[in-house]
């Protein structure tokens, strides 16, 4: 069965114009909006397009590895004692996390457009190194742009988008970092339309991008559900994903929307703590208001200049977040948490001894949510953790907040 | 009849195109624009675009940017800006005021707070250049009940159902972008200009059009004017008062730009 034309009958929205309750739309410079008008219009024929959709298909089994596995997380869950404790194991897509669901679907789009050139933002570099793969493969001239700030945290990542053929372009301007780079990816596009499509990384940005990178994500949810259902013959009661721009825990979320009985809860970053101004919680802490093209809450301040967003986690270092999750959070569909640094660095290491699988700092901040949530449950009750990337490309970083090697 | 119409009225009997100059507020005498606006005004320009600068602008190249960014740092904010408009008027500039920036900014202030505070400042206009059309609706209200114009972007990538949509919105004159791409100096004017130019005539008739983006030299503005009703020129102008701190340089170049225009 088709994975797009099921992943988008979960709900209505967004509207026509993209948006979803108040948020949303496209708040862009005139010269993208044709360009966006073309790329809703060969997205709308793409996802009742059966050759599309079996391409994609085909693609996510033989190159992604999907479906990727429903793990039994049998240590956590006896250690907090609560909650059985399942895990989606993104972490085993290729290139280590869930980016590349999208890249491939965008990839794919870009060749139906023939647009030769494709550009990209990143922050951790995930998304980065998804794109650069896929443009390896379909044959593709690749430009991200990444945080100076960011270059430097994720070495290892601009390396490998180096290997795959990638041009990477460190962006100096403003804070250096993801909310930047996707400035500079916005320029270019700008510039440079004609010959060329932005594969953005998550579900913001404007119309239709926020409802596209969620379909193409959505084979997460989907596949849980699937498989949740097999293993345990009922829906999961809680589903948990960590929160940057959003797009693993809107794969995650969406087909669980209209299942009133599972709560969905997204993890955002407190980086210093909530109660400090060097954090990343912007459902948690922000105010709507129009960044990168959408409607949406956002890190600004009272005069709507938008503020840095600080987390020890380059993925969810961003000071906006898609529109959906802001129409989730005040239609109380979806709850949002957030832990600060210290529980994320605890929990990555936590969950590498007791499970042996090294998650990626964005993803440990699921975790340190999931220990405080999963005791207060009982034992006949499930979660389901968003596993969105492995921890191979933060080693070094961990390391230098740990105090070094230790050999 | 608003300051921008009568503006194109008179401009139109002398044969002349308008030479619209942007302007950072606050970049670089922070609390003392309304000098600059001045001397840009006494210099011979016919029209101002005041920049309300914004953290992340995606429609400015590198010479904007960094200007906006140490009008930030020095304190501006959109009441400042406004502040500033009225001290241009206090000190007698008559040409119109036109604000420029992004939209996060007006809507943080509060949509109607925004307009009629831009107003009573003496701002006659407005460019958001993220806030495309179809998003405009209540911004459109919200202006016109304070007598505010409402200024739109059209670009080489523009088709029929984007012209269609900005005519019932578009008031004061149309900005049209002459190049895909950001805001910057370029070598030449862009091929094609005479055309979308035309385009944009028949599709929104009634409305002067102004050619911006790219546009530093008078000889780019004497090619503009010989199509359109006027040239916007911004990188040039804020590059050389940032690099000359010099009002008399400002007045120079404004006064050499606007000898351009006649036709
Ligand atoms: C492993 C991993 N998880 C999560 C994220 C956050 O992005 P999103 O919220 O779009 O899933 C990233 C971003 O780089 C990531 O690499």
């Amino acid at each position: 069965m088709s994975s797009l034309i099921q992943g988008t009958s979960f709900t209505s929205e967004p509207d026509a114009r993209g948006h979803f309750g108040p948020f949303g739309g496209r708040f862009v410079p005139e010269t993208l909006v044709p360009a966006l008008d073309e790329l809703a219009r060969r997205y709308e024929e793409a996802r009742t397009d059966p050759e599309f959709l079996a391409e994609f298909d085909r693609h996510l089994q033989e190159y992604v590895g999907r479906p990727t596995p429903l793990t039994f997380a049998e240590n956590l869950t006896n250690e907090l004692g609560g909650a059985k404790i399942y895990l989606k194991r993104e972490d085993l897509c290729h290139t280590g996390a869930h980016k590349i669901n999208n890249t491939i679907g965008q990839i794919l789009l870009a060749r139906k457009m023939g647009k030769p050139r494709i550009i990209a933002e990143t922050g951790a570099g995930q998304h980065g190194v998804a794109t650069a793969t896929v443009c390896a493969k379909f044959g593709y001239q690749c430009c991200v742009y990444m945080g100076a700030e960011d270059v430097k945290r994720q070495r290892l990542n601009v390396f490998r988008m180096q290997l795959l053929g990638a041009e990477v372009r460190p962006v100096e301007s403003g804070t250096k970092t993801l909310k930047d780079a996707t400035n500079e990816a916005l320029r270019d596009w700008v510039t440079n339309v004609a010959d060329t499509h932005y594969i953005i990384g998550s579900v913001v940005g404007p119309h239709p991008y926020p409802a596209m990178v969620r379909d193409f994500q959505s084979v997460i949810g989907r596949e849980t559900r699937a498989q949740m259902i097999e293993r345990t013959g009922r829906l999961p009661d809680v589903v948990l994903a960590c929160v940057g721009g959003g797009s693993n825990a809107m794969g995650m979320f969406h087909p669980f929307v209209s299942d009133e009985s599972v709560r969905l809860i997204g993890v955002e970053a407190a980086g210093d703590g909530i109660g400090t101004e060097r954090h990343a919680a912007t459902l948690s802490l922000g105010r709507p208001g129009v960044l990168h093209g959408s409607l949406t809450y956002l890190l600004q301040d009272v005069h709507g200049q938008i503020a840095e967003a600080h987390s020890v986690s380059a993925g969810l270092d961003y000071p906006g977040v898609g529109p959906e999750h802001s129409s989730l959070k005040d239609r109380g569909r979806a709850e949002y948490a957030a832990v600060n640094d210290e529980e994320a660095l605890d929990a990555l290491q936590w969950v590498s001894r007791r499970e042996g699988i090294l998650p990626a700092l964005e993803t440990a901040h699921a975790f340190a949510e999931l220990r405080k949530l999963a005791p207060t449950m009982s034992p006949d009750q499930t979660i389901v953790v968003c596993f969105s990337g492995r921890g191979d490309k933060d080693v070094e970083a961990v390391a230098e907040r740990l105090g070094g090697f230790q050999l | 009849m608003s300051r921008l119409q009568s503006c194109f009225d008179a401009l139109h009997d002398r044969n002349e195109a308008a030479l619209v100059v942007f302007v950072t507020a606050g970049d670089p005498f922070p609390g003392e624009t309304w000098k600059v606006i001045k001397t840009i005004a006494d210099a011979g320009a016919d029209i101002i675009e005041l920049g309300i600068p914004f953290s992340d602008p995606l429609a400015d190249g590198p010479v904007i940017q960094a200007s906006s960014m140490r009008a930030l740092e020095a304190g501006v904010t959109p009441p400042s800006v406004l502040d500033d408009v009225r001290a241009a008027r206090d000190a007698g500039v008559e040409v119109p005021i036109v604000l420029m920036g992004s939209w996060n900014p007006v809507m943080q202030f509060g949509m109607a707070e925004f307009a009629a505070a831009a107003a009573s400042a003496g701002a006659d206009a407005t460019i958001l250049t993220d806030l495309s059309p179809d998003e405009a609706e209540e911004w459109k209200v919200a202006s016109t009940a304070e007598g505010l114009d409402t200024i739109f972007l059209i670009a080489p990538t523009s088709t029929q159902v984007r012209m269609d949509m900005v005519r019932p919105l578009a008031g004061g004159f149309i900005y049209c972008v002459s190049r895909t791409g950001i805001t910057g100096m370029h070598d030449n004017v862009s091929n094609g200009i005479a055309d979308l130019v035309e385009n944009i005539r028949t599709n929104i008739p009634g409305v002067p059009v102004c050619v911006g983006f790219g546009i530093s030299q008078p000889e780019h503005v004497r090619a503009v004017a010989q199509v359109a009703d006027g040239a916007v020129v911004g990188s040039r102008i804020v590059q050389q008062l940032h690099e000359t701190k010099s009002l008399d340089v400002l007045a120079e170049t404004v006064a050499s730009l606007k000898a351009a225009t006649k036709r």
